[in-house]
């Protein structure tokens, strides 16, 4: 069960050649998502990472591909898997990761945690706890774009467990209705906590799940970044030209669990091996990459290290900064 | 340098686990990810990956070993040109720890700042904020004051803002072509256009988590519920998303929007349409809850709830909407969230109420003035943040208090008010505090037991003059 080989849509298995600079740009932000994630895994391990803690790993080809169609004003908000969303719009690692460990450098000054971090800056919308509230949200999002009738979209993801959620069908229904811009991510990487997808879904190609509302979808290979580039630029399109919002299911894969405490009995290790084996995101740009010999492996090497060193000083910065002062405790209720 | 794995915590209450298996043997080459051990806890088996590349140097906990302590280094793993010798020169310590099991960083941290230093008093949580609501504005002598129903004050309220700011919007079931499932947005289509003014789906949750997030991207929604109860379909936004991302965000993303309608009673439509919310939506931090009971507090606080950087909860009534009171004829009539109203001034007893509970609080008063007793009413008009320090002013000045409210008592704002008064005003009392509330039954059909289950005018005279010993 090869994920490029679930992909049905032909326009989504098609995809176009990145340049020199896409490849490395894409890689280099892939491999510090994954590089921050492992990092996470291990700080969570040593306890300096509290609460829930959910990784990205597998899944990097996702954010950043749909990163590269946005333009300035455009706005991002998902989940609670959110820590490669926040590196993919431009969030420093530092303040991610002193988020993470509850510190007052932290995007929230140590008050949201993993899974509630924004940034207007960077048109980051959070990090949202509550599975699927993010849908409602970044419809709004685009209403708000409609309203003052500008040309952004707002990019809303959401997994294939929130799919199944009601408010995301609301949602639906409100933004064809009123035609807003959105895309609507849907990142199915086949589990929703430890329930596979055909154990939780009477449709599992949810690219179709806005048929009733006339919103157009697209399956995707995820696992490929210059797939999901070009699905997502149709999608951006479809939505500027303001035509209303667009469903793109990303097929991807978390090779880690769906959080820390994670048994991990519901999937074969030869699955998740096959699939980072086979299919993994960074090995194939970078193997991309060598083959067009956009990049010797020494230049990759030096990338690595790059990233290795700005995720550790990451990690150095997390693990010194300070807790919030008590004085922060009434702070932000109100404004 | 060679690096150390360590023993990792599962969860944060994880303290010691089992070494289950080896799936790496030393001099293996390990890559990031992979899988090199599975260790054991009492809850669940699981996988130990490696975060770092290179080669097992050496295994320091072997295999089957019980209770290794979460910190512990459980091996050492060599990078690129890094040989065995480096760990015998560096690692000799730890492994020895290891042996031991030793207790978990953090532990051994805080024993190291015993010995240097007395351990740190536990910190204190710094004294909650007191609210400082500003007083009424004046009203200059010579104001016309104009009669006219809450729901035409309502209306008034939402348009002037409207004029006044592009960002303001109204949406809700039936608000713009059927003129609102109460008339209380008359005529705003006409005035504003559709653009403005919108009707949606009957979709309450959906629809009040679009306009959440119209106002995290600064838009400054009106959000009409038909009915409060038909918000409880939606109270997951209201509550997880609209009050808590300013703080979940450290201050950087709020949500300025207002959330509508009528709430408890009305009249014959039972259980599942007569709820009172006050208490629920009080009971939140990062909320503001409105409830007046005027035609003039409402147009004075619809029009500042709107202006408010906060998501405020303005719970209006179906039968006062019909209700006429005088209201000043300004420009731009906005009065203080937070600030209670003296609605009768007396000495004998405070009336403690809000929103419809007033309606029986001031008959009373009429009627316990007969009895010669001179009852104080406050109006709340804001029940969170609460004006306290009028609620307490007034009780020291009558010693007894009774509170009115169509909710139910358990955890009810009359709850709350007693708790307060005996917090801040316990040697003023001359009595307990009483409270009369709703019943504690889902409201009945029959007109005779949901007379029954509403609190009545008889009622809260019995209350206040119990607590005057009448």
């Amino acid at each position: 069960m090869a994920v490029a080989q679930k992909v049905q849509s032909a326009d989504a298995r098609s995809v176009a050649d990145f340049s020199k600079e896409q490849e490395l740009s894409a890689y280099r932000t892939m491999l510090t998502i994954r590089r921050f994630e492992e990092k996470a895994g291990q700080m969570y391990g040593m306890g300096l990472i509290g609460g829930f803690c959910h990784l990205y790993i597998g899944q990097e080809a996702v954010v950043v591909g749909m990163q590269m169609v946005l333009i300035e004003g455009d706005q991002v908000i998902t989940g609670y898997r959110d820590h490669g969303h926040m590196i993919a719009t431009g969030m420093d690692p530092k303040g991610v990761m002193a988020e993470l460990t509850g510190r007052a450098h932290g995007y929230s000054k140590g008050k949201g945690g993993s899974m509630h971090m924004f940034s207007v800056e960077k048109g980051f919308y959070g990090g949202h706890g509550i599975v699927a509230a993010q849908a409602p949200l970044g419809t709004g999002l685009a209403f708000a774009n409609r309203y003052r009738g500008n040309k952004n979209l707002s990019l809303t993801y959401f997994g294939d467990g929130a799919a199944n959620q009601g408010q995301v069908y609301e949602s639906f229904n409100m933004a064809e209705l009123w035609k807003l811009p959105v895309i609507y991510v849907i990142e199915n990487n086949r589990y929703a906590m430890g329930t596979s997808i055909t154990r939780s879904s009477a449709e599992v190609n949810l690219s179709r799940r806005g048929l009733s509302f006339n919103i157009p979808g697209d399956q995707v290979d995820g696992m490929d970044v210059r797939a999901v580039k070009v699905a997502g630029e149709k999608a951006a399109e479809w939505c500027r030209s303001g035509k209303g919002p667009y469903i793109l299911e990303m097929l991807t894969y978390r090779y880690r669990g769906h959080s820390m405490s994670d048994p991990a009995k519901y999937r074969t290790r030869e699955e998740v091996d096959e699939v980072r084996t086979h299919h993994d995101p960074i090995d194939m740009a970078r193997q991309r990459i060598l083959d067009k010999k956009f990049a010797s492996e020494d230049a990759l090497k030096k990338i690595d290290g790059e990233v290795r060193d700005l995720i550790n000083q990451a990690a150095e910065f997390a693990t010194h900064d300070p807790e919030p002062d008590v004085s922060e405790l009434y702070t932000d209720v109100y404004r | 340098m060679p690096t150390e794995v360590l023993m990792p915590a599962l969860s944060p209450t994880m303290e010691k686990g089992n070494l289950a298996k080896w799936l790496k043997k030393e001099g293996d080459t390990i890559k990031s990810g992979d899988v090199i051990a599975e260790i054991e806890t009492d809850k669940a088996t699981m996988e130990v990956e490696a975060a770092d590349e290179g080669t097992l140097g050496k295994i320091l906990v072997p295999e089957g070993t019980a209770d290794v302590a979460v910190n512990t280094p459980i091996a050492v793993i060599l990078g690129e040109g890094e040989d065995k010798a480096a760990i015998k020169a560096t690692k000799p310590a730890q492994q020895q720890k290891a042996a031991e099991s030793a207790p978990p960083a953090k532990a051994q941290r805080q024993d190291a700042k015993t010995q240097e230093a007395p351990a740190p008093k536990p910190a204190k949580a710094p004294d909650a904020p007191t609210p400082q609501p500003a007083s009424d504005p004046d009203i200059p002598e010579g104001t016309e004051m104009v009669t006219m129903t809450m729901r035409e004050a309502l209306r008034d309220a939402m348009a002037e803002e409207m004029r006044r700011d592009k960002d303001v919007f109204v949406m809700g079931e039936e608000v713009a072509e059927y003129q609102g499932a109460y008339k209380v947005t008359q005529g705003l289509l006409q005035e504003f256009g559709a653009a403005r003014v919108i009707d949606t789906p009957i979709t309450e949750h959906g629809f009040a988590g679009l306009g959440i997030g119209a106002a995290l991207a600064g838009l400054k929604p009106v959000v009409e519920f038909m009915t409060f109860n038909f918000a409880m379909q939606a109270m997951d936004q209201l509550i997880n998303s609209a009050a808590k991302t300013l703080y979940m965000s450290g201050g950087q993303m709020g949500c300025q929007i207002v959330f509508r309608g009528p709430n408890g009673a009305a009249a014959r439509v039972a259980a599942q349409h007569s709820q009172d919310y006050s208490a629920w939506y009080s009971h939140v931090p990062g909320l503001k809850v409105i409830a007046p009971s005027t035609a003039a507090d409402a147009k004075g606080l619809l029009k500042a709830a709107i202006r408010d950087l906060n998501p405020v909860i303005f719970l209006e009534n179906e039968i006062l909407y019909g209700h006429s009171s005088p209201v000043p004829k300004l420009d731009d009539f906005v009065l203080p969230i937070g600030k209670a109203r003296i609605a009768r001034a007396g000495n004998d007893v405070t009336i403690i109420s809000w929103s419809m509970g007033m309606s029986y609080a001031l008959k009373a008063a009429e009627e316990l003035a007969n009895d010669g007793i001179d009852a104080e009413v406050i109006d709340l008009r804001t029940l969170k943040p609460m004006d306290t320090d009028s609620i307490i002013a007034s009780v020291q000045k009558t010693g007894r208090a009774v509170t009115v409210e169509e909710g139910w008592q358990q955890s009810g704002v009359g709850a709350e008010v007693a708790a307060r008064i005996m917090e801040r005003a316990f040697d003023y009392l001359d009595a307990p505090v009483a409270r009369v509330s709703g019943k504690d039954v889902p409201m009945p059909y029959a007109a005779n037991l949901e007379k029954l289950a509403l609190p009545s005018v008889a009622e809260v005279v019995e209350a206040a003059k119990a607590v005057c010993y009448r």
